[in-house]
């Protein structure tokens, strides 16, 4: 069947901002689609707050709108660009729901709107899980058995029929937000009540646990002829009750025989039947008992999701892309094999070689949270490594986390029990090769993690040639050339070893090639080698032959961002795929280094060539030595990629831009001091110390407030402001490791206005690329805050000087592409906080407001442009406001102090632009999915200092006829000031209070301005509690006039929307 | 202990022996399968040929009672990167190394398996000698061995691995795979040539309430047709399909006496006895994930393929036509010929290993089975 020609113009649905659950791999599948459907000459409009992604630049769409993921405002898009159909199966559960519900009000139907790719009832069938458990076991299936509740007591009810433990997991959420494991009646309540939150729907499927059953998944596709292909098997290394997202992950399934995985298959088909799939891709997951084989049937996806972009680049076939052509008419037979280019889409990659994903999470930012996974998913992101045994797999994984581990059991901790390994962790993975380094037998560690044995098996044989080496206390010479290549066939990388035999990883490097150990390279190919492969997607390994094929045209390497992280996501991806186009424009072969699967940049026809690889200095070495790229650029994936530049320009590699000793100028603390000192600038006094004892001195000669940090970190990780001694002691106390890591102590700018500065030089010239202001005041990480351009409340003297500053410090840093300022401005002294001599996390939001790519600008820079060449000398203008406003995981961590500070927690960013402040700040605040009120009740409580700010809000929220509602102090101060306040009891004055009225919804809006020390457990909870329920709240004063502002214009004018494309038309 | 690979065309491929010990000699081929490695050993289609699988690790599931595609293992030799160091599956009896060791035969692990693959698809599969023990220090020798070897083309291997006496087949397929059958009513019976015949061919066939006699692959038309079968079944197989001269001339001699079903070998003869060619293929297809088309409905099949021959698309099948084709390279799949109800395909609709998709064509043997006595009857 050919493409559908009655449809011409296809609207699709982002998924919003980075989340847990939620990430970059929608930004993956969204470019797919849509590079897919343009090149079929359909006219596609794109939606999508976040404006960090690929997918939102203006030529991956005909119309881009960069707005509130909202019914309302999608009608109104929809009734602007009237499209014949909707897609809503690439922008993951959020795009899936906001279809729902247009579709479903009827908008849909009365627009002439279609829904390819999905039918409502396919959708409820698959989401409802009540639905789809009678459904399964209508046709024969078996599914464990569950009960849809709405209430705590029928949960309770439920689980005396089936016994404990008991699964929760709410309806229509994504990564299985508010889900848990209960193993008694107090838990349930807890559990069962917080998932019936959080579900849209209010109710939650109470399920019989599947502890100790293995976990399956098949990613699937069909097309309208009923044309099927399993794309790829998952199997789990963590069993049932670990969501797959949290889990540890191999690809294709290792311990089942074929009839066993015919039967998922059959299953499967039978699923799409009944369901209703008749065109995309879609996943199932299964539980599997490892005694007998029964299966269980747990869930299906009808839509495109994380474990498909991560089954898309562990096969090299692209769902996203196919499901978006099949839903246009498309059969698989139909759509060529990319990779191969002569086969069609209509078969079953197989695969020879091992695919290992591992989640990374970072708990160490969410003081408080439980550690324990569940079926609730926790990670911020992943990786993605390939080898051609499990073994070398695994140990490629763990060495991409970028977290500090050469490999699986390069850091043993002696002091661990057995029993430890029951209760799933982030750690358990590197506890299991502790412990069988500490002698614990196979079956004890099989028992206790439920892991299949063929994986832990395979784990004991890593931990035996470590053993080997360790045991004997080898040298480094006493390795020979087979023994090399046995430890590079299990995947150990240099820097493993030499930890094993005590020597630095380069004389390990240098010894191995002088032994002729090196690395080969290998393609994926989706067909294990039967046809051969023309797109080059390599990986390494140490067996015989390299397919690598380097061509001799002038190339680029980029080096990618590794695992996304908190600090460092989506944005970094985005510069890296910018500049990758840049140079393939200015003609250069462009080879692209990254091992985070979610990604745009690992997607095989962004580069020329693709390398998934770890980011560590051998592994991209070893592509240097093969490929001799000209040049070599590091400033656009993120710190990880700075952090190896060094390591990299001493074995030879050609960095190009911004220098390796420029990185370190800006980054050492006493030289880039001097060298503000040099050029007049001033800076926040501070010291660094190296030991406990300078501390408290130091602290109290720079006078507190205080800020601390440890040097090199990206995301301000473990950074505080801390108030007096005490609290600095403990903070140290705390964080740090003495060892020759500084502390950075500096003067905290208290009531500061935060600027960042994103800006290119060319060595000769600086171009200001925009200049954002902060909305929350100093002390909110820059990554936390919300900010706006233009800057809506600096005088164009402070922007002189801080153009002038940036200026100058480009200039003398020798920059060469993208550099980052932050600025501080108190009391009508600028200050430099800090500079970032790489491509910032707010470069994809500049870009955006402008209209101009600085990545790409910077990228040409770095292989010889001039400014004047690119035509960009001049700040760019900013038509309306512009405001990015963060996204936090604060829900999946309940009891989590969700207030801002210095340590950076967000995990994404939405966009709100509107020609009024107001407006676009209201958008910002609806991307973020809150919602603000135009009436109602306001709770406001706030600290000593604010009070004398509060009375002017308090009088403006009166004025829109909003309910004012205070504990004790400040209802006094208001009511003194002559403002209606209605006073409410604090937890501590027993109830009613705050927090009943928030549960009952008496709450509409509230605003909470905690203060250092003076945090206490109310607010702890209020604010908690605020996120869980939905309830907006803003915790500082300068957000709050933000927010007010915002509701003023809101009730004065509606919102409107309008694209990218049109923004930039009038702009002209 | 020291083991070998070792191709004709002189290239060799260390590894580490498992199985048995010595030497063996036969074709190079390799299978893209991902799962399925004990009914592939067991395919009698696979005698005289060495196997090395494309997935890395093997033997993970271990060995069971229930897969095995008939009584024995029938690979020359069997070449892994991987083989597992342990067992790890409910439904497992014993080891791939004591298996293969049981059963005579050499494996090889830690083999470069991807490059050795590559080779293949390069030159072409080839005649190669593997070798466990003191033997494969001799390389020189086991490329001479190889070059001494049983060349694939012009080989009639069907006689090595036939049934030599007739038996009824009556086991059905275990319904937690294979899904319910209905129970049948009353059984047709089938005559099948046993040319190398997998178990789940006759299982499915009886799942479909059909009696099945299976024959030597030399038993004369008229035997056959003594025994008034509602239809003719013509099996898979190995080596040279033109080489079978005998089975050729019989299925001749049978066609229109009967309908006719012939599968993977059974349908290069039955093409061969329609007036068509076989050509020998550069590396064939050996895998569970093929598209193949069904042209009258234009749906796509992932079939299993198991094949080195195929039937020439240019080559005059007399009346019968072209039915399915491999999307691949679009080679021919199926044929059938109307007016004397014959039909086949290339691959393994019975699977096992690999999709289910293809099963259909049994139903329509029964139809056409059905089709014949009601006509019979009349």
């Amino acid at each position: 069947m050919p493409k559908r020609t009655d449809i011409k113009s296809i609207m699709i649905i982002g998924s919003g901002p980075i989340v847990i659950g939620q990430a970059c791999e929608f930004d993956y599948s969204g470019v797919q689609a849509c590079k897919a459907l343009k090149a079929q000459g359909y006219r596609v409009v794109l939606v999508n707050s976040n404006p960090a992604t690929i997918m939102t630049d203006p030529q991956f769409a005909d119309a881009t709108y960069i707005e509130p993921l909202t019914p309302d405002i999608c009608e109104k898009i929809i009734a602007l660009e009237q499209p014949d159909a909707l897609l809503p199966t690439v922008g993951g559960q959020t795009a899936l729901n906001l279809a729902v519900q247009l579709k479903a009000s009827g908008f849909l139907d009365r627009h002439g709107v279609e829904l390819i790719g999905a039918t409502l009832t396919s959708i409820q069938l698959a989401e409802d899980r009540q639905l789809f458990n009678d459904t399964m076991r209508e046709i024969g299936l078996a599914v464990p058995d569950s009960k849809v509740v709405s209430t705590v007591d029928d949960a309770l009810a439920f689980a005396k029929v089936i016994g404990y433990p008991i699964l929760i997991r709410p309806s229509f959420t994504m990564g299985g937000a508010g889900g848990g494991v209960a193993y008694d009646s107090d838990e349930l309540r807890r559990v069962a009540a917080n998932g019936i939150q959080q579900s849209p729907l209010g109710e939650v499927l109470v399920d019989k646990s599947l502890l100790g059953w293995k976990e399956y998944e098949l990613e699937l596709m069909r097309d309208a002829k009923g044309n099927f292909v399993v794309v790829c098997s998952i199997e789990n290394l963590d069993p049932m009750g670990v969501h797959t997202g949290d889990s540890i992950t191999i690809a294709p399934a290792q311990t089942l025989t074929d009839k066993e995985i015919q039967r998922l298959r059959n299953m499967s088909r039978k699923i799409f039947d009944r369901v209703g799939i008749t065109t995309g891709g879609a996943n199932v997951q299964f539980a599997i008992n490892p005694d007998d084989g029964e299966v269980y049937v747990i869930e299906m996806n009808p839509r495109v999701s994380r474990s498909s972009a991560l089954a898309s680049k562990a096969t090299g076939f692209p769902i996203a892309k196919i499901a978006a052509l099949v839903a246009v008419g498309f059969t698989l037979d139909e759509i060529p094999n990319d990779i191969t280019l002569k086969t069609p889409a209509s078969f079953e990659p197989s695969l020879d070689y091992i695919v290992v994903k591992i989640p990374r999470w970072d708990f160490k930012k969410f003081a408080g949270a439980d550690p324990v996974l569940g079926p609730q998913m926790k990670a911020v992101g992943e990786v993605m490594a390939i080898g051609r045994t499990f073994p070398e797999a695994l140990q490629k994984g763990v060495r991409s986390l970028d977290i500090g581990m050469e490999g699986f059991g390069s850091q043993v901790d002696s002091d661990l029990r057995p029993e430890a390994l029951s209760v799933p962790t982030a750690q358990r993975l590197f506890q299991v090769a502790s412990l069988i380094a500490g002698g614990v037998g196979f079956a004890e560690i099989v028992r206790q993690t439920h892991f299949d044995p063929w994986f832990v098996q395979q784990m004991h044989d890593l931990m035996a040639i470590h053993g080997s080496v360790v045991g004997k206390a080898l040298r480094l010479s006493d390795l020979d050339e087979s023994d090399l290549r046995k430890l590079k066939h299990y995947g150990f990388s240099d820097a493993y070893i030499a930890d094993l035999v005590g020597v630095d990883s380069l004389a390990v490097r240098d010894y191995r090639k002088r032994l002729g150990v090196e690395a080969n390279f290998y393609r994926v190919d989706t067909c294990a080698a039967e046809f051969e492969a023309m797109t080059p997607y390599l990986y390494s390994t140490y067996e015989m032959e390299d397919e690598a094929a380097p061509s001799h045209a002038p190339k680029v390497m980029i080096l990618g961002g590794g695992p996304n992280r908190i600090g460092q996501g989506i944005e970094f991806d985005y510069c890296c795929v910018h500049a990758c186009f840049a140079l393939r424009e200015a003609g250069y072969e462009t080879i692209m280094v990254n091992c985070n699967p979610e990604t745009v940049s690992t997607d095989y026809d962004t580069a020329d060539r693709l390398y998934f690889e770890p980011l560590t200095a051998e592994d991209v070495m070893n592509i240097v030595d093969r490929e001799q790229p000209a040049g070599l650029l590091v400033q656009f994936g993120g710190q990880t990629p700075l952090n190896i530049a060094r390591d990299l320009e001493r074995m030879g590699a050609p960095i190009w831009g911004t220098s390796v000793d420029t990185i370190d100028l800006a980054e050492d603390r006493e030289r880039f001091n001097a060298l503000m000192r040099r050029l007049n600038i001033a800076q926040p006094s501070g010291a660094t110390i190296l030991n406990r004892e300078e501390a408290a001195g130091a602290a109290a000669s720079i006078g507190y407030p205080v800020l601390v940090r440890p040097s090199y970190v990206l995301g301000g990780r473990g950074m505080a402001i801390v108030f007096d001694e005490a609290q600095l002691l403990a903070w140290l106390d705390d964080h740090v490791e003495w060892g020759g890591h500084p502390v950075l102590i500096d003067q905290f700018l208290d009531d500061a206005y935060e600027v960042d500065v994103d800006a290119l030089c060319d060595g000769a010239h600086v171009t200001i690329g925009g200049i954002m202001q902060h909305i929350e005041q100093a002390g909110v990480h820059s990554g936390d805050s919300a900010c706006v351009v233009p800057p809506y409340k600096i005088s164009y003297f402070h922007l002189d000087i801080i153009r002038d500053h940036s200026r100058r410090i480009g200039l003398a840093l020798g920059v060469k592409g993208l550099f980052n300022i932050q600025f501080a401005v108190k009391d009508d002294e600028v200050y430099v906080l800090e500079v970032n001599p790489r491509a910032s996390r707010t470069v994809p939001f500049i870009s955006k407001a402008t209209g101009r790519p600085l990545a790409r600008y910077a990228a040409q820079i770095t292989a010889g442009a001039t400014l004047a060449d690119l035509g960009f000398l001049d700040e760019p203008s900013v038509n309306g406001f512009f405001i990015k406003e963060a996204v936090f995981p604060f829900q999946k961590f309940p009891g989590v102090d969700t207030r801002l500070g210095p340590e950076m927690r967000s995990t994404g960013e939405v966009m709100g632009h509107a020609s009024s402040f107001g407006h676009a700040f209201v958008k910002s605040q609806a991307s973020a999915w809150l919602s603000l009120p135009e009436s109602g009740v306001v709770f406001i409580s706030v600290n000593d200092f604010d009070k004398p700010l509060v009375a002017k809000m308090a009088r403006d929220l009166a004025k829109l006829d909003f309910d004012l509602l205070a504990t004790e102090g400040t209802a006094r101060w208001l009511n003194q000031m002559g403002i209606q306040t209605r006073r409410i009891n604090k937890l501590s004055e027993g109830k009613p209070h705050i927090m009943d009225a928030m549960q009952r919804r008496q709450v509409d809006l509230i605003i909470n301005t905690p203060r250092g020390s003076q945090a206490h457990e109310d607010g702890v909870a209020i604010r908690s509690l605020a996120y869980a329920l939905g309830i907006p709240i803003v915790t500082t004063m300068s957000a709050a006039a933000a927010t007010v502002q915002g509701i003023r214009r809101m009730r004065e004018k509606p919102l409107s929307v309008r694209s990218l494309q049109s923004h930039y038309e009038a702009m002209m | 202990m020291k083991a070998a690979l070792v191709l004709e065309d002189g290239r060799v491929f260390p590894g580490e022996g498992f199985g048995a010990e010595g030497v063996s000699t036969g074709e190079i081929v390799f299978n893209t399968s991902m799962t399925g490695y004990q009914e592939i050993l067991t395919d009698p289609s696979y005698h005289r040929q060495i196997v090395t699988m494309t997935v890395p690790h093997v033997g993970n599931t271990g060995v069971n009672l229930e897969d095995p595609e008939s009584v024995k293992v029938w690979v020359a030799g069997f070449v892994v990167r991987s083989l597992s160091p342990i067992v790890s599956n409910w439904r497992n009896r014993g080891d791939l190394a004591t298996y293969l060791k049981d059963s005579g035969i050499i494996g090889l692990s830690s083999v470069a398996t991807r490059a050795l693959v590559r080779h293949i698809r390069e030159i072409g599969v080839m005649r190669a000698a593997v070798a466990h023990g003191r033997e494969a220090e001799d390389t020189d020798a086991l490329v001479d061995m190889a070059r001494s070897s049983l060349d694939m083309s012009g080989a009639n291997l069907v006689d090595d691995v036939s049934v030599q006496t007739p038996y009824d087949w009556t086991d059905e397929s275990d319904a937690q795979w294979y899904g319910d059958h209905p129970a049948a009513g009353d059984r047709p019976l089938i005559v099948a040539y046993d040319y190398g015949i997998k178990r789940n061919i006759l299982r499915m066939m009886a799942d479909r309430g059909l009696r099945v006699t299976v024959v030597p692959a030399w038993t004369p038309p008229a035997e056959v047709l003594d025994m008034n079968p509602a239809g003719v079944f013509l099996s898979n197989g190995p080596g040279d399909p033109a080489a079978v001269d005998y089975a050729i001339a019989n299925v001749q001699s049978l066609l229109g006496a009967a309908p006719i079903f012939g599968i993977c070998l059974g349908h290069q003869i039955l093409a061969l006895a329609l007036g068509g060619e076989t050509e020998k293929m550069r590396f064939g297809h050996r895998g569970g994930n093929q598209p193949v088309k069904h042209l009258a409905s234009g749906e796509v099949e992932i079939a299993s393929h198991n094949h080195g021959f195929a039937v020439r698309a240019d080559s005059d099948l007399k009346g019968g036509e072209i039915t399915h084709l491999n999307l691949n390279d679009n080679t021919v799949a199926g044929l059938r010929h109307h007016e004397l109800r014959a039909f086949s395909v290339q691959y393994h609709p019975e699977a096992s290993p690999g999709p289910h998709d293809s099963f259909y064509l049994f139903d329509e043997f029964v139809d056409a089975v059905h089709g014949n006595r009601s006509s019979r009857e009349r």
